[in-house]
């Protein structure tokens, strides 16, 4: 790793602690009431039996930088907007329920939190991307561990910055990907932090579009129609420690630059067309620490350059790797291959920019006399079988026949037509240790 | 029948007498146990077990058919002395040399399976399909060599024939089944391509497997149309008809023969 990677690794989350932190103490400022307890911040309170009944009415005769309490109850008050910087705290877990004809709750003013809500049935449109809880232009809003349930999109942030989404708990009922709305929906936003919450049954679960400098870290998003987490056009975005189960793509990043992939576990994208990561036109970006277990296809580069992959552990994959030939200068460092049926394939014969080196692959037969722990030959993961699937996709009927093995055999003694340039030229001789204790390291992401 | 019952038993008595029909059982034991006791999921071990049904069990049972069917040549002469029809003694043998291998078969690789616990539906699904596979392929290779054998006096000759039709099962057809993938891929090659398996009874072993395991999301379209027909009951019936068929013409033929060869 370089010097300027590691700058880049300190700094950054340096500075999305600052974008965390600063605007907690700009609003500490401008709060009327002395900063040390919210208790002494004026509070209305908000019951079916309080003065105040109705969530609508309490915003309205909330002062600026208010404080709302929630208690439980249902509310059903149509399209509730949030226009004021307020704190909105739900005690008891009161339901906001949008009855299906609207969207539920709207924020349009900067310093707004909201927490501890249920907010649930928001309507569902072909034409509009309808939430349960939509931030619009604002900055540093801070949603913290609120339930949403059976909405459209869960979280939706449009044009807003500073703003922290954390311990949130999204559930949908999506079936199909034509009609389905995101779970937590981040559009043209920057420094936003996502973390901890959970997301499942809806489109995708996590997806940015135009975002910038954020960070996203353990969260879990499972059993989503589409992906787990799916990225447009964003750069600079840092995604660590997160879970992504059983989803028909784990991660999709697509016309990406500079997004650094930490420490996430993909695991169970099993299917025709499944993918653990799928890489499209991302450029310049970091795959490193992650684990890729039982997933059809584990990590899939197209057009996609300049990135680094390192340290990661393809486990009981179907495919680990399908890089195609039009993705150039990517690095595979220290990686482990391990019980995958195919390790690499790719749909060229002769062409291959991208370097393996120093990984370690379970089907490497080689040896190593100066014993430095790296092999003496090198190792081609590219078995011919998996060349002439990548050509001719009907030949999948021969898989595990013994014909197919004799000829990767044949290839393997005297190599013609699997390109010779994607090799491994210092494949590992043993298994890193750290890779043992992968799959527990990331359990605790749950 | 009860002739031929009496001949089978006596051939199975005779072939478990000798070592190697205990030794046959005791190696997909012992393998399979290795399997499970040092892969790290059960269905790995499906698969590599599936590599040794396919391979292993037609081999054995060609190779042991033939050479059984001339170490038994001099009894079944004495045989024919009794009024015996010929066809008794053909299918007795036949019986008992097939029992045994698949009996074998059966005990030494369920044992690992039980042992392991597979006794959720779906093992015990994919086990009893992995079996019934096995137990076809003996009796389709039995009878291979046996009809075989039954035409040619000498013996190496037949064994040449045995292992030269096992190898071209084996290996060759799928060869030619690429060859034909190659050359017609411009084309929708799906349903041609089902045909053609199932024409080859270790080619329908195979995929019945596989089908069975999650490998199968890997094999895409084509899978998922090898998915719809074999797991549609016409389908399942389709192949099951071909293993049969696989078993009674070569049963048909070596009986046929076994008539009219002098002894």
């Amino acid at each position: 790793m370089s010097m300027g990677r590691w700058l880049l690794g300190l700094i950054f989350p340096l500075f999305v602690m600052l974008a965390l932190f600063a605007p907690s103490d700009a609003t500490a400022g401008t709060q009327p009431a002395a900063p040390q307890g919210q208790a002494q911040r004026p509070t209305l309170v908000v019951c079916p039996t309080c003065e105040v009944k109705r969530l609508v009415d309490a915003l309205r005769e909330a002062p600026t930088g208010g404080r709302i309490v929630v208690q439980s109850g249902l509310y059903v008050e149509g399209e509730i907007v949030v226009d004021k910087p307020v704190e909105i705290v739900g005690q008891g877990w009161p339901v906001i329920d949008g009855a299906g004809k609207n969207q539920v709750l709207t924020v349009k003013a900067d310093d707004v939190s909201i927490s501890g809500l249920v907010i649930r049935n928001s309507a569902k449109s072909y034409l509009a991307d309808l939430a349960g809880l939509r931030v619009e232009a604002a900055r540093r809003c801070v949603i913290e561990g609120n339930r949403l349930i059976d909405n459209f999109f869960g979280i939706y942030l449009a044009a807003s910055e500073d703003c922290v989404v954390r311990d949130n708990q999204v559930y949908g009922n999506a079936t199909s990907e034509a009609f389905s709305g995101n779970g937590i929906h981040l559009w043209n936003s920057h420094h936003i932090t996502l973390e901890r919450n959970y997301v499942t049954g809806h489109r995708d679960g996590l997806y940015f579009e135009f975002l910038h400098a954020s960070a996203v870290r353990h969260n879990v998003s499972e059993k989503n129609v589409r992906y787990g987490l799916h990225t447009m056009y964003s750069a600079d975005n840092y995604y660590q420690s997160n879970l992504l189960r059983a989803n028909l793509a784990g991660v999709v990043l697509m016309y990406s630059k500079r997004l650094r992939v930490i420490d996430n576990r993909f695991e169970d994208n099993w299917g025709a067309a499944c993918y653990g990561a799928l890489l499209k036109d991302l450029d310049d970006s970091e795959l490193a620490d992650n684990l890729f277990f039982h997933n059809s296809v584990a990590l899939y580069a197209e057009d996609a350059n300049r990135n680094f992959l390192t340290k990661n552990r393809f486990y009981n994959n179907g495919f680990a790797v399908r890089i195609m030939a039009n993705a150039d200068s990517n690095a595979f460092s220290g990686n482990v291959f391990e019980a995958n049926a195919f390790d690499v394939t790719t749909n060229s014969s002769t062409q291959s920019a991208n370097s393996f080196n120093g990984n370690y692959w379970d089907d490497y037969r080689g040896y190593d006399l100066d014993h430095d722990g790296i092999g003496d030959v090198p190792f081609w993961p590219v078995r011919l079988f998996g060349l002439l699937l990548e050509e001719y996709p009907a030949a999948i009927v021969l898989l595990r026949s013994p014909f197919a093995e004799l000829l990767d055999t044949a290839e393997e003694a005297i190599p013609v037509l699997t390109p010779r340039n994607l090799a491994d030229e210092k494949p590992l001789i043993a298994r890193p240790s750290w890779s043992k204790s992968r799959v527990l390291k990331n359990a605790s992401v749950q | 029948m009860r002739q031929m019952m009496t001949v089978a038993r006596q051939a199975a008595r005779e072939l478990m007498r000798g070592w190697w029909v205990a030794s046959y059982g005791l190696f997909f034991m012992l393998l399979a146990w290795a399997l499970f006791a040092f892969g790290e999921r059960p269905a790995q071990a499906v698969v590599s077990v599936l590599d040794l049904v396919l391979l292993v069990i037609p081999f054995v049972s060609i190779v042991v058919g033939v050479l059984s069917f001339y170490n038994s040549r001099e009894f079944a002469e004495l045989l024919l002395a009794q009024p015996v029809a010929r066809s008794t003694v053909f299918f007795g043998q036949y019986l008992g040399l097939s029992v045994s291998l698949a009996a074998a078969f059966t005990v030494g690789l369920g044992a690992p399976f039980a042992w392991y616990g597979w006794s959720t539906r779906d093992q015990a699904g994919t086990l009893l399909v992995l079996l019934l596979a096995g137990i076809f392929l003996t009796f389709i290779f039995v009878a291979f060599a046996f009809a075989i054998a039954v035409r040619t006096e000498n013996r190496l000759k037949a064994l040449g024939a045995a292992i030269f039709l096992w190898l071209f099962l084996a290996l060759v057809y799928d060869g030619l089944l690429l060859a034909v993938i190659m050359a017609f891929s411009a084309y929708p090659l799906e349903k041609p391509l089902l045909g053609l398996c199932v024409l080859n009874p270790l080619d329908v072993a195979r995929i019945l497997i596989l089908l069975r395991l999650d490998v199968a999301a890997l094999m895409g379209y084509t899978g998922a149309v090898f998915k719809q027909f074999f797991g549609s009951t016409l389908g399942l019936g389709l192949a099951g008809a071909c293993l049969a068929a696989w078993v009674a013409l070569p049963v048909l033929a070596g009986v046929n023969a076994y008539a009219r060869r002098d002894f």
